[in-house]
């Protein structure tokens, strides 16, 4: 079974029906990419999938529907989240925005500080002074705090240097053995790196799921479906 | 210089009650986004819940009385305004104009309930003698509720700042006033810190309208309203949402307003305070603290 089922999903944002009824698995275990050009609702889906805009449609986490659950209650049954633009509040300290995130009796600050030994670092230092890439890596972090089934990560690697891309791809790998990860990510190296599984989207609607080696690998798809390549 | 000492006192005095009304105006609008044009009632309701249980206590002395009478006040007060967090406007979140309307409508509607059951003149409240006395400092007679009112907005700004700072609840509602979404999507549910802030804004409403009470030895249906005009503006230039901010903009106009009225001329520290909103405007639209106003 399925950990994470979505099934006909709608969102409207405005006058926009930004999905159009998309439907897909994210099977238990390893990292699932959800790959698309710019536009076509990756972000939107993992919003829906957290409850953050409007939707209709069914999603269930472990065969138990979520759709009208709150997103403070999804976050409980064991969904964490780590937005596309980080969202670490600014003017906490990196010790304060941690803190906010736990929910676990024993919050993993063994593995958030073996995966991120800057954090420990910098916890007095407000997240608002942190570089991009520190930041990206307190909003791991913070996800990876509690024991969660799955992870929706928005785009990691977005904006920072191959040297950061790199790490954050070391760590999603890392993260992979841990816990489930459905990953929106526009750099295919990343992709190629940690992902088990793609579904690519297109406005609005779910174009390709397969194993994301083999999509990879067939560069005039690539090309077709994602404009690169 | 004894003038200026009493402009300065009686100023920072004016400014401790602005505090009091606008640190809550500013944490429930920086939190949830809601311009709380009710948040007046919570001084009224205060007030007059003080004059009310003063009043049925006639044997007992008057510093007793008078606590008693104040405790009662803050204890309606802040149930007040949970109860209108809890019953209007929490079905009302994301719907501004809505909630704008029915924080005016209770505002209006409050004020005329007050008036019709005990009519527009003010009630006289008996405060505790010394404090209609006045302290002489360096020549100046400073009068001592001023001091009353200035180290109870000390004490009620040390006690927000440990809240913030030192619990878990001012912890979320720190990261709230900046991303209310995210903190949602850490598991939290906001809707409770919400109310938590909408009492905290009442209880701090209510020890401006207690205070105000001695000051004016008076309650009146309109006190509330009046004052919370000024405690409006004070929030926009100190900044939406920050408590420093709010304490440092509530003493300048309380000093721009006294000097003002006193040096310039009297009824010009209001038009001096809206000037002063003006500039800030201008000059810093995100207020001292550097919230977007």
């Amino acid at each position: 079974m399925a950990l994470l089922s979505i099934q006909d999903l709608h969102v409207y944002l405005g006058e926009s029906h930004v999905l159009q009824g998309i439907s897909f698995d994210v099977a238990e275990g390893g990292v699932t990419a959800l790959l698309g050009r710019n536009g076509v609702g990756k972000t939107t889906t993992l919003r829906a999938l957290m409850g953050l805009v409007d939707r209709r449609g069914t999603i269930r986490l472990a065969g138990d529907a979520i759709e009208h659950v709150p997103t403070h209650k999804i976050v409980r049954r064991g969904v964490g989240y780590v937005p596309e633009d980080r969202d670490v509040f600014s003017t906490l300290t990196v010790e304060e925005n941690l803190r906010l995130a736990e929910r676990d009796t024993e919050p993993r600050y063994d593995l958030v500080h073996e995966l991120f030994p800057e954090l420990r670092e910098r916890g007095k230092q407000p997240a608002g002074t942190l570089s991009g890439g520190q930041q990206q890596m307190l909003a791991i972090g913070r996800a990876l705090l509690n024991d969660n089934r799955v992870l929706l990560v928005d785009e990691p690697t977005k904006g920072l240097s191959p040297l950061l891309v790199t790490e954050v791809a070391r760590v999603l790998q890392r993260v992979s053995e841990l816990t489930t990860v459905l990953l929106v990510e526009q750099n295919l190296g990343v992709v190629n790196r940690v992902a088990r599984d793609a579904v690519v989207l297109d406005t609005g609607r779910v174009v390709h799921i397969g194993p994301a080696k083999e999509l990879l690998a067939d560069k005039p798809m690539i090309h077709r479906m994602l404009g690169v390549g | 210089m004894s003038t200026f000492l009493l402009l300065t006192i009686t100023g920072l005095g004016l400014g401790a009650m602005y505090f009091l009304i606008a640190s809550g105006l500013s944490l429930i609008y920086g939190l949830m986004g809601v311009l709380n044009f009710a948040h007046g009632i919570f001084i009224t309701v205060a007030g007059y819940t003080l004059w009310f249980v003063e009043s049925k206590l006639g044997d007992v002395p008057v510093l007793p009385r008078f606590l008693i009478a104040a405790l009662a006040g803050l204890v309606v007060g802040t149930v007040f305004a949970a109860l209108t967090e809890l019953v209007l406007i929490r079905p009302l979140y994301g719907r501004h104009i809505e909630q704008v309307l029915v924080t005016v409508g209770l505002a209006l509607a409050v004020t005329a309930l007050v008036t019709a059951i005990w009519g527009s003149d003010a009630r006289v409240v008996a405060a505790p003698g010394w404090t209609g006395q006045t302290t002489t400092i360096f020549g100046a007679h400073i009068p001592n509720d001023r001091w009353i009112e200035i180290a109870t907005a000390v004490i009620v700004l040390f006690a927000l700042e440990a809240f913030l700072r030192r619990t878990r609840y001012g912890l979320i509602v720190r990261a709230g006033v900046e991303n209310r979404a995210m903190v949602t999507a850490l598991g939290i549910d906001v809707r409770k810190s919400f109310t938590l802030v909408f009492a905290i804004g009442g209880l701090a409403a209510g020890i401006a309208g207690v205070l105000y009470t001695l000051y004016s030895t008076t309650v009146d249906p309109q006190q509330g309203t009046s004052l919370v005009i000024f405690a409006f503006i004070v929030v926009v230039i100190g900044g939406l949402g920050s408590i420093r901010g709010t304490a440092w903009a509530a003493i300048i106009v309380g000093l721009v307003q006294q000097y003002a009225n006193y040096y310039a001329s009297s009824g010009l520290g209001d038009l001096s305070v809206v000037l002063l909103l003006g500039i800030v405007l201008i000059a810093r639209p995100r207020g001292l603290s550097g919230s977007f106003a």
